[in-house]
């Protein structure tokens, strides 16, 4: 069996006086694929990042990545990898071109094969006309494809994306997403992404393991864990909210309630799409005029809900994961407002 | 994959903080206008001690006070570059470096190396204005090599204390940490008149204080008569070497909460 | 708006910064603890220079007494400063600047948290001069006349402070304009009297410098007693760069709330 690109055993990391951020987590990437790791904030995503980058030492387990132990074998492990945090590590004195010199000259590459890698990847994320200002200039779009860029300079075969999109406008996320794409499937780098995104994660990854609480509580690929959970969602909005009451009763009798709008009501359909004709027979002799009906198919969302008893969405706390959040509300301002210069 | 190696660790670091200090006003201005001031504020506003009875140094006061000055700026080169990695491990960038580096200590190294190119600088400009506003320096060739060397071993010295706290503390808030103790230990030592002028606490303390020794031999290089060469370079070279393994743990403590 | 509305206003905003100003003890305690430590080495250090003469006293810690009261406004600079800076930069200043809070509120509380600390400052040297001293030559009353200029002279620099964070929202202007007023600080009849500098070009500049006449002004109460001279230049300076300093801030704070 060919060695996994990353792999861990009971890993575990706590921190003083704190809680187990990482309580025992076993996973196995396998070279080449698109790994998504979900979970809301505080779930222990960044830690796990932070352990198998060599940034953080686990307080027990095991971690290898690229073949290489995290804890006896650092230099080995940071020769493979490329790493997009979730802060985005840039210096503001510095301008993109200058940020390429530095990652080039500290992966070794002098001169003139520095400045063309520099070059070409600047290029690649769309960044060649910004890249002689200073990063303090730059939107939130921006810097998350400067910090991909430079994760990139020594061609690493494993790549560790920490909530990579968080903060960023409709564009630049598909942006990256693409770019994300081309190097899994044209380059055959292993991406480990972390991300808080449903639909990222959904789009993104090969595989997802979900985690919350510092463990994984489902592994697989979206279609499998969704399958999992099978059965689709119905949602009735009446079109008189005098009625919203009613329309509870009427659903209640096809299945269990589940999160919806605040204008409705939704139940998972204990007996699959094939109800939803009775659903609305039930709605009909209720007298119950309905102004909208949907049926969702099943989620990422749903397949936490199943395995926590909590919705994805809403259900991370103030934990580890802000200690990302920018150091200041000026750089946070231009970050949402994803300006682009 | 990474070619990276201590050397191209170390000259990255090294390049990107000597940039950002050339090009950024407001980190240059501290390391120098202090230096300066207390030079102009001494060698201008207190020459009139050198009238002092007992007062027998033979350079002359600019020389004198020069000689604290060229100590100050390069302790404080040092220490201001211990400002730099601490807003580097708050901002975040530090992760970039040790993410990066094979080696860790490379980054140490890359720091020192622009420590050295501040302090040179500072030194520079400070030793020419001060020639140009009349200071003498008596000493011959070998007495400048012996300065200066002096002068950059308390910079090493006071760079890898300063980083040492940075590294723990990872935080600007260290700043007065770092300052504090350099502070304390420019000036318990014989500032602004010879050590036999001394009266009081400050004389006990300069008694005490290994910077007193480093401070008259620098001042004996100025004016072509050193005196305790040899026990002034072991007490520099000491405190180098003790910061240094300082300076190594708090790379550790670093690596362990990154 | 009716005055009764603007006194809740100040109130609150005064609470603020002085509540904000003790909450940061690595702003108080450097304020206080420098001058301090400055004022312990250069009265031992330069006690020889009481031997030169026309020294006007024997003791150099009375002579250097004055200068921590400056000192200290320096670092009151230094706090307001960054304290409005960090206002600026995360967007608070913002945030007031869309509710109906008066523009002279703001301004009003953010000197309380400067006078705070200046008093508490005053206050610290003076225990200090007297503990370790030989007392104040003018008395009790040249006491309460001590703490009166010192906080004149600590508004002026408070508004300097206040004055650069409001026009770059910068705190790093803020620091970076503390050398400056250390060199204003230096160039001055800090360590000797302006008769007994011996360099011209340094005791025209010290003849010149407002700051030299706000150390003189201290200084005559701790060692001379009343010299109506002294005093009456000392807060002719103090007071002057008060109102101008006050001023520059009012119309930095206008000018910034507006672009808000």
């Amino acid at each position: 069996m060919l060695s996994a690109a990353i792999e861990t055993q009971g890993l575990v990391r706590e921190f003083k006086k704190g809680p187990r951020a990482v309580d025992g987590i076993d996973l196995r990437v396998e070279p080449g694929e698109v790994y998504g790791f979900l979970g809301p904030n505080g779930a222990g995503k960044s830690t796990t990042v932070h352990v198998l980058t060599t940034l953080l030492p686990p307080t027990s387990g095991t971690a290898r990545v690229a073949g290489h132990d995290v804890v006896s074998e650092g230099p080995a492990v940071r020769a493979a990898i490329g790493a997009a945090l979730q802060e985005a590590a840039l210096d503001p004195f510095l301008t993109g071109r200058e940020h390429m010199k530095l990652q080039t000259a500290l992966h070794g590459m002098r001169g003139q094969e520095g400045r063309q890698r520099g070059d070409a990847l600047l290029e690649r994320v769309g960044l060649t006309e910004a890249a002689d200002r200073k990063v303090r200039g730059y939107s939130g779009g921006m810097k998350r494809r400067l910090d991909l860029a430079l994760a990139l300079v020594h061609r690493p075969r494993i790549l560790f994306l920490d909530e990579p999109t968080t903060g960023l406008d409709v564009q630049s996320r598909s942006a990256l997403w693409a770019e994300v794409q081309r190097l899994a499937s044209d380059r055959g780098v292993t991406v480990f992404l972390t991300t808080q995104y449903l639909e990222e994660a959904d789009v993104l990854a090969d595989r997802v393991g979900i985690i919350d609480h510092g463990r994984i509580v489902a592994e697989g690929t979206p279609d499998a864990l969704k399958a999992e959970i099978g059965r689709p969602s119905v949602e009735a909005i009446p079109a008189d909210p005098a009625d919203l009451a009613r329309t509870r009763d009427v659903l209640a009798r096809f299945g269990e309630t589940v999160a919806s709008s605040p204008k409705g009501a939704a139940v998972r359909l204990s007996g699959g799409d094939a109800q939803l004709a009775e659903v609305v027979r039930a709605f009909d002799a209720q007298d119950v005029r309905v102004e909208h009906l949907q049926l969702h198919a099943p989620t990422l969302d749903d397949v936490f809900l199943a395995k926590t008893g909590r919705s994805l969405e809403g259900a991370g706390d103030a934990g580890e994961e802000n200690q990302a959040a920018p150091a200041d509300a000026g750089e946070a301002g231009r970050q949402l407002a994803g300006r682009e210069a | 994959m990474s070619r990276g190696s201590f050397t191209s660790v170390a000259l990255a670091v090294g390049w990107r903080n000597v940039h950002n200090y050339f090009t950024n006003p407001a980190m240059i201005v501290p390391g120098l206008v202090f230096p300066l001031f207390f030079f102009t504020a001494f060698a201008g506003g207190l020459s009139r001690v050198d009238s002092v009875p007992g007062f027998d140094y033979e350079a002359g006061y600019t020389a004198f006070v020069y000689g604290f000055v060229l100590l100050q700026a390069s302790a404080f080169g040092g220490i201001f570059t211990g400002f730099s990695i601490a807003r580097d491990f708050e901002s975040g960038f530090s992760r970039r470096l040790l993410l990066a580096a094979p080696k860790r200590t490379a980054i140490i190294a890359g720091y020192w190396i622009a420590a050295l190119v501040r302090a040179a600088f500072n030194v520079t400009v400070v030793t020419v204005i001060g020639l140009i506003a009349g200071l003498e320096i008596t000493g011959g060739g070998l007495d400048l090599v012996g300065l200066y060397t002096l002068a950059l071993i308390v910079n090493a010295a006071a760079m890898f204390f300063g980083s040492g706290i940075a590294m723990r503390l990872r935080t600007m808030q260290a700043g007065p940490a770092m300052q504090i103790p350099a502070f304390l230990l420019l000036f318990l030592s014989p500032v602004w008149v010879p050590y036999d002028l001394l009266v009081g606490w400050v004389h006990a303390a300069a008694t005490v204080n290994p910077i007193t020794l480093v401070l008259e031999t620098g001042r004996g290089f100025i004016a072509g008569d050193p005196v305790k060469v040899l026990p002034a370079f072991a007490v520099a070279l000491g405190l180098a070497a003790l910061t240094a393994l300082w300076a190594r743990g708090g790379l550790r403590s670093a690596e362990r909460a990154a | 708006m009716s005055g009764s509305t603007l006194a809740p206003q100040v109130g609150m905003l005064a609470r603020r910064s002085v509540v904000r100003t003790f909450r940061q003890p690595a702003m108080i305690v450097p304020a206080l603890l420098f001058p301090l430590l400055l004022l312990a080495i250069n009265s031992s250090g330069l006690e020889s220079a009481t031997n030169l003469p026309g020294f006007p006293t024997d003791s150099y810690f009375q002579f250097a007494l004055a200068i921590a009261f400056v000192q200290g406004a320096l670092f009151s600079a230094n706090s307001a400063g960054t304290n409005l800076s960090s206002d600026v930069e995360t967007g608070f200043l913002n945030r007031l600047s869309l509710t109906p809070l008066r523009r002279v509120a703001l301004l009003l509380g953010q000197l309380a948290g400067i006078l705070a600390l200046g008093m508490i400052q005053a206050v610290t040297f003076l225990a200090v001069g007297l503990v370790f001293g030989e007392g104040i030559e003018a008395g009790v009353a040249g006491a309460f006349v001590i703490i009166a200029l010192s906080l004149v002279i600590s508004l002026g620099f408070g508004c300097i402070g206040a004055f650069v964070a409001l026009r770059t929202g910068s705190g790093e202007a803020v620091q970076g304009v503390f050398p400056l007023l250390f060199a204003a600080l230096f160039l001055s009849s800090m360590a000797l009297p302006r008769d007994l500098i011996e360099t011209d070009w340094f005791r025209t500049v010290a003849d010149w410098n407002p700051v030299s006449y706000m150390l003189e002004g201290i200084r005559s109460l701790v060692i001379t007693g009343w010299d109506g001279e002294a005093l009456a230049l000392g807060f002719a300076c103090a007071g002057g760069l008060a109102v101008l300093s006050l001023a520059a801030t009012s119309a930095a704070l206008r000018n910034r709330m507006t672009r808000a």
